[in-house]
């Protein structure tokens, strides 16, 4: 049929798209040595000291950046669907704000505002900046992480859960920490692995805030090496496919553990 | 995170203990997201001691400036048209089409993936395939005597740029598509079958109206998806191509227009576009899914 | 020849074969209802009549003309949904014109044909309102008025009614009726409701397993049920067990009373055979004309205003039993031993 045969032709040409430049990514990074396919491009990358510092950091400020979140996320979504359902669609547009806002916008306010002369002069000393960039990355992060845990949050009764634990003499912490987080914790965890993914990556905030993290030292290599570029591509791709792979792990086990309750 | 008191079981009045749990996520967002916005609108409209003014908007209409907006805009438009085209090629050949039910479940999952690996690892891959020494060009040369650069093609390019735009801005597409396209209804391609219609009318008549909200507001997210991005073109083009994010970073890195409040409007003015965009979008989204319930 | 005529219809999905051999001829303005459980083929049945599924063998002729290769939009039939299936981005007016507009009328032609078919409805201020402004009776009346908008020469309604509330249906089914009586257009009802397709139809298919049980009046189906699954199937059945005494005259012994058929009897002396009675055949207490009368206990009391439903052990098994209120009779009590009679005439023999 004619339908199926223009189906299949823009299936093709779309894998086609998205397949070449994986593929050709990964040839390219094999190249290093002349004449023969190696890891050796992998290897230099691997051993270079300025790779394993700033992707130690990325890593810090990633995990950072998810603990950060989750403590400020999920309390928050929990408050707001159980006392406050009424703030909810306003809570939601400021949740969406950073993908409105551009993150060069969000990142050239951090400068103006917390630089060594204001009332915040986070950007004077190495730690402050850390922790701006940090906060950065949570803002950055935030769409995603709150959409993700309030979807969960609406599949479970907050109400009568948090009723049941107070009846049974729970306070706040103990229902946050024991009932909530492990009902919600599938997504929390797919918020988690986002944030991952959207931290190692980024280049525009730890750029502008001059902090030594993996992005900045991408872009870097890519100004003056051939080979490394294309090796960090396909170790960036890697992280990106296992984070969001382990997403869909989460989220299967889940369907699981429910279907078994 | 405030443990807010329980409330007492009788009391004439109610204080307003609940707000207190939205302190952490009030003064976080205050502080990281809505002040330093905040301060780069308000800057936008001052002058150097802080006196109110429109200069600043006005500078902008310097040539190199409107250029940069500009290529911004063609950038942006034509990566969103040719990604909403392409995505809804793909998306309705999964959903409609013919073909397997299994391509449906891995083609969503990449677009996860691919749409969420942007950045400098992107312009990496590019580079390696459609670059001056990369494995397509190579190609093409080697197999074809094809010499893209002679046709006229650069990957270091307005038009590398978009063609390397098009992979997450493609899976973006399919990804936001497929639901809307599953809320087509079977009964309704039915229905008008059996009134008489054929296939085009029944798409020209019932499916493309009804689909209209969703392509038209999911166009508008590409673009601002495509007008603020950065890291993409910075590593591909280097701070030479003149698009709006490479200009304000120029600006923040080293104050190269001179004027520092000239920052303030050229982010002030990205604000503008991208709040525009997306609005639309999410007009559009509750227009259409009143209609899909 | 009928005016629609489905010979011998079979269709496989798989080596899933859903309808058997179902033959079926339907006069010209007859209404016809295919009734019966889920699964049983009656949907797939009508929809290889409106042309969405092919058949794997068979035929299907309207009014002379061998539809089975056609496309549902050359077929001239209309079709209305269980799930109403109106456009939403059309109005009300916009989507009773649809089929109007496709064939390509004029614009005068087609707005006074959509303001008849409102009128015929019963909602012609409706027009210019969205689908989702209305409810889902309204919807469904809107659809009707689509179908029958092209003037088609049959009518297909696949459970029309199934997604409304018991009110609705009612009234709802009534109104079609009417409106179909008004117009004289064939149709095919599609239901497993049997007290909807009891009450409506000229003619009633019961289906089971992909092919048609009986066909016949709804009087007939009733009351002369030509299997077991017909016979349970539509209406509430009671059935018992029945000794054979004297086959040639239909002697019979239930729950140690004698009984006579008055008819031979295929089985062989000392043979068990089904008897089966509706409830408004077995009476409570004694009643002249009920000659056959068996001992029991009442179980169930349930007095619903003008009917009385009692279930009561007889003849070793539960019968159900209905009885009009009477302002000077009380309802039983229940575990009272009472006695229940009922009239040979009335009992319907099992395959």
């Amino acid at each position: 049929m004619m339908m199926r045969l223009m189906s299949w032709t823009a299936l093709i040409f779309g894998c086609l798209y998205f397949l070449l430049p994986l593929i050709g990514m990964a040839e390219f990074s094999l190249k290093m040595r002349r004449g023969v396919y190696s890891l050796d491009a992998y290897a230099v990358v691997l051993a270079d000291p300025a790779f394993q510092a700033t992707f130690g950091y990325s890593v810090l400020m990633a995990l950072m950046t998810i603990i950060f979140g989750v403590l400020l996320v999920v309390p928050t979504a929990y408050w707001v669907r159980l006392k406050l359902p009424g703030a909810r669609p306003y809570i939601e547009f400021i949740t969406l704000l950073p993908l409105v806002i551009p993150a060069i916008v969000i990142v050239f306010g951090y400068i103006r505002m917390y630089n060594t002369s204001s009332w915040l002069p986070l950007t004077g000393s190495v730690t402050g900046t850390n922790i701006l960039l940090m906060m950065g990355y949570a803002t950055l992060a935030l769409p995603y992480m709150y959409r993700s845990v309030d979807t969960g949050l609406r599949t479970i009764d907050v109400g009568t859960l948090t009723e049941a634990a107070q009846s049974l003499g729970a306070g706040w912490f103990t229902i946050l920490a024991k009932i909530i987080l492990p009902n919600v914790l599938v997504a929390v965890l797919s918020g988690a692995f986002l944030t991952f993914a959207i931290v190692i990556g980024e280049f525009t905030m730890a750029a502008l805030l001059d902090r030594p993290a993996f992005g900045p030292y991408m872009q870097l290599l890519g100004a003056n090496r051939a080979y490394e570029p294309p090796a960090l591509a396909v170790i960036a791709f890697a992280i990106t496919w296992a984070c969001m792979g382990l997403i869909q792990l989460v989220t299967r086990f889940s369907k699981h553990e429910r279907a078994r309750a | 995170m405030t443990d807010s008191p329980d409330r007492p079981a009788k009391r004439p009045f109610r204080l307003p203990f609940e707000w207190l749990g939205l302190l952490p996520f009030a003064v976080f967002t205050l502080l990281f997201l809505i002040l330093p916005t905040m301060r780069i609108v308000i800057g936008a409209f001052q002058t150097g001691d802080g006196s109110f003014t429109f200069q600043n908007i006005a500078d902008l209409n310097t040539s190199s400036i409107r250029s940069a907006y500009w290529t911004s805009i063609k950038l942006s438009l034509i990566s969103a048209g040719l990604g909403c085209a392409i995505g809804f090629a793909m998306a309705a050949a999964v959903v409609f089409g013919g073909l397997p039910k299994g391509i449906r479940g891995p083609l969503l999952t990449f677009s996860g993936v691919a749409s969420n690996f942007a950045g400098v690892p992107l312009a990496f891959a590019f580079i390696a395939t459609l670059g001056p020494v990369g494995l397509i060009t190579l190609w093409l040369k080697t197999e074809f005597g094809i010499n893209l650069r002679a046709l006229g093609f650069n990957i270091l390019s307005f038009w590398g740029l978009v063609v390397t735009y098009l992979f997450f801005q493609i899976p973006l597409m399919i990804l936001i598509i497929t639901p809307a396209l599953d809320g087509l209804k079977r009964e309704w391609r039915e229905a008008a079958e059996v009134l008489g219609a054929t296939t085009a009318q029944y798409w020209r008549m019932v499916a493309f109206p009804i689909l209209f909200p969703s392509l038209l507001g999911t166009f508008a997210l590409l673009f601002a998806n495509s007008f603020g991005a950065i890291a993409t073109a910075y590593a591909l083009t280097g701070p030479q191509l003149n698009i709006v994010p490479i200009k304000l970073f120029a600006q923040i890195r080293g104050d190269v227009l001179g004027n520092p409040n000239l920052g303030y409007a050229l982010a002030f003015g990205m604000i503008v576009v991208t709040g525009i965009a997306n609005f639309v979008y999410i007009w559009l989204r509750t227009r259409s899914e009143r209609w899909l319930k | 020849m009928a005016y629609l005529d489905l010979t011998h219809l079979v269709k496989t999905f798989g080596t899933n074969r859903v309808v058997k051999d179902f033959s079926l001829g339907i006069d010209k303005g007859e209404f016809v209802s295919l009734l019966g459980p889920s699964g049983c083929g009656k949907t797939t049945v009508l929809r290889m009549v409106a042309g969405f599924e092919g058949p794997s063998s068979g035929n299907i002729v309207i009014d002379g003309q061998n539809v089975t290769s056609l496309r549902p939009n050359q077929r001239r039939i209309g079709m209305v949904f269980q799930a109403y299936a109106l456009f939403p981005n059309l109005t009300v007016a916009q989507n009773v014109g649809f089929g109007l507009k496709v064939a390509g009328m004029g614009r005068e032609e087609t707005e006074a044909r959509v303001t008849e078919m409102l009128r015929l409805i019963g909602l012609p201020e409706k027009g210019p309102s969205w689908p989702f402004q209305l409810s889902g009776g309204q919807q469904q009346r809107v659809a009707l008025a689509r179908a029958l908008a092209p003037s088609p020469r049959v009518l297909l309604l696949d459970e029309p009614l199934s997604a409304l509330d018991a009110k609705v249906r009612v009234s709802l089914r009534n109104e079609i009726r009417a409106i179909q009586r008004d117009l004289g257009i064939t149709t095919i009802f599609v239901t497993h409701d049997q007290e909807e397709a009891l009450s409506i139809s000229d003619r009633v298919v019961v289906m089971n397993g992909g092919v048609a049980e009986q066909v016949g009046t709804p009087f007939q189906v009733y009351n002369q049920p030509s299997t077991r699954f017909v016979a349970n199937f539509v209406g509430t059945l009671n059935t018992f067990e029945a000794e054979v005494e004297a086959p040639a005259t239909g002697d019979l012994r239930l729950g140690g009373v004698p009984l006579s058929l008055g008819r031979p009897l295929s089985a062989a002396k000392g043979a068990k055979i089904g008897l089966a009675l509706r409830p408004e055949a077995v009476h409570l207490g004694r009643a002249p004309g009920r000659e056959v009368v068996l001992p029991a206990t009442v179980r169930e009391v349930h007095f619903m205003g003008s009917v009385i439903r009692i279930k009561a052990d007889a003849a070793g098994t539960t019968v159900s039993l209905d009885t009009f209120n009477r302002p000077d009779t009380p309802p039983p009590a229940v575990g009272q031993a009472s006695e229940i009679s009922l009239s040979a005439q009335d009992i319907i023999l099992l395959a």
